[in-house]
């Protein structure tokens, strides 16, 4: 598996790529695939605080439903839309399906993420 | 997992080192080592529940079934002995016969449910859930005595494979010699299969799809013997090892009803709908008065079959509320439906609310979604005309 080198990844198996001071975030191609087919994404609305390390939706295969867990802490900027009816794009091309785009609160947490090289040994290992 | 609790070594079917080469995800349920899907891979174009769950609906899909469980009743009274300890009329099966029946406790809740089939005059096995096997041959052993048979436990003895779909018995009868058109559904015989002699073939499912389960030895060269035929028979047809997680979801579907969820110690075999096989004229047997009972009284809680109509999914266990919100009952077993790309439910509510398009609302994540009631089952296989 091919981890994009300019984003950042949670043990959670969610990716954040930076772009100033916007986060967008999406979860990993090792997530999309121990998921399975994923059949519905729970997002928040534009406005939502959201806490590093929290909550801030789900996402659901048809047996099981999991948490998103935010990389970073910020304002919800963005929703991604196609995913209320399109949510197999996650599975698809999960490193470019984004979910949410945030206006990053407390860019140092950045540095608490791993790299992709770290999240590939990472997922090595977990597999 | 704590360093010193005991070791309760998981179970495996003889077809487990199978599921495991061809990249089956595994999973444990109800204390064995199962497939609960097989993702495409390199060798596998289509996978996963979804395409399992199609292949099923529209060609063949093969189940390694094996976790569940086989009691053999043989003896002068064996019918005596099954009439008394299930719920269905055992009297009616021809040699040859099955039936879809339970085992009641006296309170009329469930033991489990079974599969009764008529092997001979005075021989009758039951096949029963993975997770109840021990429980349900205790049960047995002890609902038996006082009549003159005997109870074996034969679980251990079987390799039990579905092939199920439309072209389930396309794909069998390139391994078989028995006539496959003869046997009606809820039939059963025993054949030739894969050069196995005497195996017994019956035309049952837990689908809602036309198909066979086929019970061959329970030894792992044989078993990966007739695995390897059927998938190979099935091939032209698109076959594909289906694991749990479509077979849940092919029987939602179907509103066939689970151990665990829609049954269970604590639900009567008339709160869960069963009537079609409950024969209450049939004379006496365990459970049968309290049903009465509850019959005279009114039941306080009914299954029912719900769909979303709004965005969400309601699963197991989550709470069914009326529209103002207040709780009325739970969901048995809820989840995406494949084929009918719907989100669906089984559910116990109270009478007022089982009329048809009645709306309720089911707690997902502490919101409330409006689903209504629909008829069940959900999906029915289409009409085949020969």
């Amino acid at each position: 598996m091919a981890f994009p080198a300019d984003y950042k990844y949670t043990k959670e198996h969610e990716w954040v790529h930076v772009d100033g001071s916007t986060g967008t975030i999406g979860i990993t191609d090792y997530a999309q695939n121990s998921l399975g087919d994923i059949v519905f994404v729970e997002l928040p609305k534009p406005g939502a605080e959201l806490t590093a390390g929290q909550s801030f939706g789900t996402v659901e295969s048809v047996k099981a439903v999991s948490d998103l867990f935010a990389p970073v802490s910020g304002t919800v900027a963005e929703v991604n839309q196609e995913l209320a009816t399109a949510p197999e794009k996650v599975n698809s091309d999960p490193h470019h399906s984004w979910m949410i785009k945030v206006t990053l609160k407390n860019p140092s947490e950045l540095s608490s993420l791993l790299s992709a090289a770290d999240y590939e040994k990472f997922v090595a290992e977990e597999h | 997992m704590s360093e010193n609790a005991e070791a309760t070594s998981i179970r495996k079917t003889a077809l487990n080192r199978i599921h495991r080469e061809i990249g089956a995800k595994m999973v444990e349920f109800n204390g064995w080592d199962m497939p609960v899907e097989y993702p495409a891979n390199a060798n596998r174009k289509s996978g996963g529940l979804v395409a399992e769950h199609m292949a099923v609906r529209q060609s063949v899909g093969i189940f390694d079934v094996s976790h569940m469980g086989d009691i053999r009743v043989i003896g002068p009274q064996a019918l005596a002995a099954v009439q008394k300890m299930t719920m269905n009329d055992a009297s009616k099966l021809a040699v040859g016969q099955a039936q879809y029946s339970a085992l009641l406790y006296p309170e009329g809740t469930f033991v489990d449910d079974v599969i009764v089939h008529r092997l001979d005059e005075n021989d009758y096995l039951l096949v029963i859930n993975a997770g109840t096997r021990e429980k349900d041959y205790d049960w047995v052993s002890g609902q038996a005595i006082g009549f003159d048979c005997i109870v074996q436990n034969l679980s251990d003895d079987y390799t039990q494979i579905a092939i199920q779909g439309p072209n389930a018995w396309r794909v069998l009868q390139k391994l078989t010699d028995v006539d496959l058109t003869h046997i009606k559904f809820y039939w059963f015989t025993h054949g030739t299969v894969c050069g196995l002699p005497n195996t017994m073939i019956a035309r049952t499912g837990y689908t809602a799809e036309d198909g066979f389960e086929i019970y061959v030895p329970a030894d792992e060269a044989t078993s990966a013997m007739v695995w390897n035929a059927v998938m190979e028979a099935g091939e032209e047809f698109g076959v594909l090892p289906c694991g749990l997680g479509a077979r849940n979801t092919l029987r939602l579907e179907g509103a066939l009803s689970l151990y665990g969820h829609e049954i269970s110690d604590s639900i009567t075999a008339l709160e869960a709908g069963l009537t079609r096989f409950l024969k209450l004229e049939k004379g006496d047997f365990t459970g049968r008065d309290a049903l009465l009972k509850q019959q005279a009284g009114g039941l306080k809680r009914t299954l029912v079959g719900l769909e979303a109509i709004e965005r969400g999914i309601p699963r197991d266990g989550y709470k069914v509320c009326d529209t103002a919100g207040s709780e009325i009952g739970f969901v048995t077993s809820g989840s995406p439906a494949p084929f009918l790309k719907k989100n669906i439910a089984l559910a116990y509510v109270p009478p007022k609310f089982v009329a048809l398009e009645t709306t309720v609302a089911v707690e997902i994540r502490g919101q409330l979604v409006k689903c209504k009631v629909v008829p069940i089952p959900f999906y029915r296989r289409p009409k085949i005309s020969k």
